[in-house]
């Protein structure tokens, strides 16, 4: 496994992925938001505000993974000080950060006209809008510091100390069992589980955002690795 | 276009709102990849001439 931590193998490695990657995401969003919009019926109790399950809930769980991938890179920077597994963090982040919006937006506009409010300061929310500040702080540190191998360092630490409200975020409700919002969407009790009408197109739905990240992901940490071969390049200039 | 009554601006809004945010995603991922990309093929192409 580690021989893809080599900045060549992984460009030569991701190079052909990326275009299979773009292609599957665009087929799973488009069939199951075309599904899920035009072809599943209201909810009895909720209406025609199930559609935005489609988007709510694959953004939330990519939004934690996504954390958890980055928390997963930086044990790896850390540990095994491999660069592309620190770039693939960094990449990841505004990815990451763009699901946490989608989820919080998609979170307000439903909870509206089903709560009677855009907003609650309840565990789950509150967890979630403190991962999305976690999010921002960890974008602007990998700005903030000149040396790539220190911000490397710095934001993993980062990364570890946020896995808290990541943890949180999905975790809240079952923890504290208080607020507005309902516990897990999806689980494997078919009793408990959403109805099959809208399951299954939540189902490609996910898969959709899944391979979004994917190809997103690696396409960000190439330019990532380009990057700090240009810094490297410029730098050998400056002191030749 | 199904009837989505009286809460079509919830559901038209989110939809509208992530396809803003994901699309502003991908177009910055786009964009930052060919000005890194050209920045990197100049000075390769410049060190390739000096070195050379």
């Amino acid at each position: 496994m580690w021989k893809y931590a080599n900045p060549k193998r992984f460009m030569e490695i991701s190079s052909p992925a990326i275009p299979w990657a773009a292609g599957l995401t665009l087929v799973c969003l488009v069939v199951g938001l075309v599904w899920g919009f035009f072809f599943t019926p209201d909810d009895y109790k909720q209406g025609s505000t199930v559609k935005i399950i489609y988007l709510h809930v694959p953004s939330a769980m990519m939004a934690i993974n996504t954390w958890v991938m980055m928390l997963a890179a930086s044990l790896i920077w850390i540990v095994r000080r491999h660069h592309v597994s620190a770039l693939a963090a960094k990449a990841a982040a505004p990815v990451g950060l763009t699901f946490t919006l989608v989820a919080l937006v998609t979170g307000a506009l439903w909870g509206q006209p089903m709560w009677g409010t855009w907003w609650a300061w309840e565990p789950r929310l509150t967890s979630f809008l403190i991962l999305t500040l976690f999010y921002f702080g960890y974008i602007a540190l990998w700005s903030a510091v000149e040396d790539p191998d220190t911000a490397a360092d710095l934001t993993a630490i980062l990364c570890l100390v946020g896995s808290v409200f990541a943890l949180l975020s999905r975790y809240a409700v079952n923890f504290w069992n208080q607020g507005l919002h309902q516990g897990a969407t999806l689980s494997l009790d078919a009793e408990e589980n959403i109805a099959d009408v809208f399951w299954y197109p939540l189902l490609v739905c996910i898969a959709g955002f899944v391979l979004l990240f994917v190809t997103l992901v690696l396409m960000r940490t190439r330019t990532e690795i380009r990057a700090r071969r240009l810094q490297a390049l410029l730098a050998r200039e400056r002191f030749a | 276009m199904p009837d989505l009554g009286e809460y079509a601006f919830a559901v038209l809004a989110s939809y509208a709102a992530s396809l803003v945010l994901v699309a502003g995603l991908v177009v910055l991922s786009l964009w930052q990849r060919a000005r890194i990309k050209r920045a990197l093929a100049a000075v390769e192409a410049r060190q390739g001439r000096v070195d050379g």
